[in-house]
C-alpha cells in the first residue's frame, strides 16, 4: 500500500471511532446493528483495510506448513475465519496477534506491519491496538473485574481511565459484578468481562478465538451480538475465528479456512 | 492498578504458602537477631566490668568462680582471706592500685558489698544524688538498685545474710542511703556499695551477739578494731604488663590465696559459651536458608499455577521484564513481611529475656534504637528474596506465550 493515503484514512478511522461511539453508547441497546450495518456501508468503499494480510503461512517444526488465504478488514467490519480443528485457526489468530512469527507473508495493522517489532515493541504494540479474547476468557484470579480491566491499561502503558472502564462495564451489563473475582463470575459474564478487557484499552482491532464454542444457542447469539454491538460499535475490527457454524448466519463476512 | 498491587493480591491469593514462607524467614531472622544482641550485649557487659582490672586474689578454688564473684557478682564467693595478707600484697611495687571487696549480705536480691571509693573511681561512677560514705552502715546505692526497690535517700533498710531472701536478716543493724550513682552500664548498678567497716561490723554484732539476742543497733568506730580482719577478695590493677607475669605467679605459690586473671577466665567461659551461640546461630542461618527455599519453592509453584496468568500479561502487553519484575516484587514482599516478623520476633525474645534474665542472673540486655545486627539483616534477607525469585522470573521472563495460551 502506497504511503500517502493511509495517512488521512487514519484521521477519518479515528472520527470514526468517535461518532460510532457517541451513537452506541446511546442506541446500542435498542437497535445497535442496523446502526452498524447501516455505517459500514457507508464507509466500506471509502476505508482502508485495518488488517490486511498477504501469502501468510506458518510451519511447525516436522509439521505441514499451513497456507491461509490473505484477509482484509476494515474498521468497524466483522470477519468470521471458520475452520474445523487442525486447520490453524489457532496459529493464524495468534500469528495476527504477533504471539508468533509467520513463516512467510506479512500482516500489516492499521499500516504497520507486525514483523517490523520485535520482543518488548511487539508486546507494547499489541497491548495498545489490539484487544485478545481467548476460548476460556482467562483473568487473573486474585483481583477484580473492574482491577482485571485496569490491569490491562497500566500492561498496555496506557493512563488511568475510570470513566471509561465504567462506562464499558455498564454497556457490557456486568457493572454491579465488577468487585467480584473472575472465578466468582458466570461463565457469560465472564464472556463480558473479556470482550471489555480487550475493549479497555480503544484497540484496532478485536481478535477472538472460539468465543463461543462452549456457550449453548441462546447465549450464542447474545454474545455473537455483543460482540458485534461493541466492537464494531467502538471503532475496532473484529475478527473471529471459530469453527462454531452457528456464527455463520450472523456474520457476512467470511472466510474459511 | 499498580503492579505492587498486583504481587501483593497474589500472594493473598496463595495464603497459606505466603504465611509458610513469612513464618519460616521469621522465625530465622528473629533467632539471628535475638542470637547476635545478646551475644554482643554479653560481650559488651562481660568487657566493660573487667576494664582495667588485671588480677583478682581471693581464696583459693576455683578462679573462674572467684572472678564470676568478685568481678561480676553472679557467683558466691570462694572463701575469705586475711587483710593482713591482702594488704601485705597491696605494697607490691608492680600494682598501681588495689581494691578490697568484702560481700556475703545482700538486701532482697541486690548484694551488699563492702568496698573503698577506690572502687566508684574505677568504675567512673557520678553520684546522681548524695555522696559517698564516711561513716560505718552508710551505703551508696548503684542506679538499678535504687530504682527497682524504689529507695531514696535517707532510707534505712535491714541487710539478708547470703544472696538469696531467705538468710536470716541482720536486724541488729541497718543502713543508711546516703547516696545513690548515675547508671554507669557495669556491675556497680546492680550493687549496694558501702565502707568495708560496715560489712565487719555487721557481722561483728552477728557473731558475737546474734544469739545472745541483744538489740546493739549503733555501729561505732571502735568496733572496727576488733573487726575480724578478713575480706573476700582484692581486685588488683598493675603498674606495668609485667605485674602480670610475676605477680600471680608469686601469689599462687607463696601465700595461702589464689590469683585469678580475668582476661583468661574470660576468654575460657566465652570459648565454652561461644559453641553455644554458634550453634545456634549457624541453626538460625540454616531456618533462614530453609526459608529461602520455601519462597523459591511457593513462588515457583505459585508460578507453574499461573503459566497462563502470566502469558495473558504478555499478551496484553507487558513486557518480559515487567512480568520478571512482577515476580520480584512478590518474592521481596514476602521477604520484607519475613522481616518484620523477624525483628517482632527477635525483639520480643529480647524482652523475655531480659525480664526473666535480670531476676536470675542478674542479666539485662536492654534494646534501645534499632541494633546493627537488624540493619544487616534487611539486605541479607532481601538477597535472600532475590536469589529464590531469580530461577522463577527468568522462567516467567523465557516463557513461551504462544503455546501456553494454546495449551490451556
Amino acid at each position: 500500500m502506497a504511503q500517502s493515503p493511509v495517512i488521512p484514512t487514519e484521521e477519518r478511522a479515528e472520527e470514526s471511532i468517535c461518532h460510532s461511539n457517541d451513537r452506541c453508547l446511546g442506541f446500542a441497546r435498542h437497535d445497535g446493528c442496523s446502526n452498524r450495518t447501516l455505517t459500514n456501508t457507508n464507509r466500506l468503499a471509502l476505508q482502508t483495510d485495518m488488517l490486511q494480510t498477504q501469502t501468510l503461512t506458518f510451519s511447525y517444526p516436522n509439521g505441514a506448513p499451513f497456507v491461509f488465504p490473505d484477509l482484509n478488514v476494515k474498521p468497524n467490519e466483522a470477519l468470521l475465519v471458520l475452520g474445523n480443528s487442525g486447520t490453524g485457526k489457532t496459529t493464524l489468530l495468534h500469528l495476527l496477534a504477533g504471539l508468533m512469527d509467520p513463516t512467510g507473508g506479512t500482516i500489516e495493522l492499521d499500516g504497520t506491519a507486525l514483523s517490523t517489532m520485535k520482543g518488548s515493541a511487539r508486546d507494547h504494540f499489541r497491548g495498545q491496538h489490539i484487544g485478545l479474547v481467548f476460548q476460556q476468557s482467562q483473568f487473573i484470579r486474585s483481583i477484580s473485574v473492574l482491577e482485571n480491566l485496569q490491569l490491562a491499561r497500566l500492561l498496555a502503558g496506557l493512563g488511568k481511565d475510570d470513566a471509561f472502564v465504567e462506562s464499558l462495564l455498564s454497556e457490557l451489563g456486568i457493572s454491579e459484578r465488577k468487585q467480584a473475582k473472575p472465578n466468582e463470575l458466570s461463565i457469560g459474564e465472564r464472556q463480558r468481562a473479556a470482550i471489555a478487557r480487550a475493549l479497555v484499552t480503544k484497540p484496532k482491532i478485536v481478535l477472538a478465538d472460539e468465543p463461543t464454542s462452549a456457550l449453548d444457542d441462546e447465549n450464542c447469539e447474545a454474545v455473537a451480538a455483543l460482540f458485534e454491538r461493541t466492537v464494531t460499535g467502538h471503532g475496532a475490527a473484529l475478527v473471529i475465528v471459530t469453527h462454531d457454524q452457528r456464527l455463520k448466519n450472523r456474520f457476512q463476512n467470511s472466510v474459511s479456512i | 492498578m499498580r503492579m505492587l498491587q498486583l504481587a501483593y493480591a497474589n500472594l493473598k491469593e496463595h495464603f497459606l504458602s505466603t504465611i509458610l514462607s513469612v513464618m519460616l524467614l521469621g522465625i530465622g531472622v528473629g533467632m539471628v537477631s535475638f542470637i547476635v544482641t545478646v551475644s554482643e550485649q554479653l560481650n559488651d557487659r562481660f568487657n566493660r566490668d573487667i576494664r582495667g582490672i588485671d588480677m583478682v586474689v581471693g581464696a583459693k578454688g576455683s578462679p573462674l568462680q572467684l572472678i564470676l564473684s568478685a568481678v561480676y557478682q553472679i557467683d558466691n564467693p570462694t572463701g575469705n582471706i586475711s587483710l593482713a595478707e591482702a594488704n601485705k600484697l597491696k605494697r607490691h611495687p608492680l600494682i598501681k592500685y588495689s581494691i578490697p571487696l568484702s560481700y556475703g549480705d545482700s538486701y532482697k536480691g541486690f548484694r551488699i558489698v563492702g568496698t573503698d571509693s577506690l572502687y566508684l573511681s574505677h568504675y567512673k561512677t557520678t553520684f546522681a544524688d548524695g555522696e559517698v560514705w564516711n561513716r560505718s552502715m552508710d551505703v551508696v546505692l548503684g542506679s538499678s538498685v535504687a530504682e527497682k526497690l524504689n529507695l531514696k535517700l535517707g532510707a534505712h533498710f535491714h541487710g539478708n545474710h547470703g544472696f538469696d531472701d531467705g538468710g536470716h536478716a541482720h536486724e541488729e543493724a541497718h543502713y543508711n542511703v546516703v547516696g545513690i550513682l548515675e547508671p554507669t552500664g557495669t556491675v556497680a548498678d546492680r550493687l549496694i556499695l558501702t565502707a568495708t567497716e560496715s560489712v565487719w561490723d555487721i557481722h561483728n554484732h552477728s557473731d558475737e551477739e546474734h544469739d545472745h539476742d541483744h538489740d546493739h543497733a549503733t555501729c561505732d568506730h571502735d568496733h572496727a578494731e576488733d573487726a575480724p580482719s578478713e575480706i573476700t577478695a582484692l581486685l588488683v590493677k598493675f603498674k606495668s604488663p609485667m605485674g602480670i607475669m610475676q605477680v600471680p605467679r608469686m601469689v599462687n605459690e607463696k601465700t595461702s590465696m589464689q590469683a585469678a586473671l580475668p582476661a583468661i577466665e574470660i576468654n575460657r567461659l566465652y570459648s565454652l559459651m561461644g559453641v553455644g551461640f554458634t550453634t545456634l546461630q549457624i541453626i538460625g542461618m540454616v531456618i533462614m536458608c530453609i526459608a529461602a527455599l520455601s519462597v523459591f519453592i511457593s513462588l515457583l509453584n505459585s508460578l507453574k499455577e499461573r503459566k497462563y496468568e502470566l502469558a495473558l500479561m504478555r499478551s496484553l502487553g507487558a513486557s518480559p521484564f515487567k512480568l520478571f519484575g512482577l515476580i520480584v516484587q512478590e518474592s521481596l514482599l514476602l521477604c520484607l513481611a519475613g522481616y518484620a516478623l523477624g525483628i517482632i520476633l527477635g525483639r520480643v525474645g529480647i524482652m523475655l529475656l531480659s525480664s526473666f534474665g535480670e531476676d536470675q542472673f542478674q542479666f539485662s540486655v536492654s534494646q534501645s534504637g534499632i541494633a546493627d545486627v537488624e540493619i544487616w539483616l534487611l539486605p541479607l534477607t532481601l538477597c535472600i528474596g532475590l536469589i529464590a525469585a531469580l530461577i522463577p522470573a527468568i522462567r516467567a521472563y523465557k516463557s513461551d506465550i504462544s503455546s501456553i495460551l494454546r495449551n490451556e
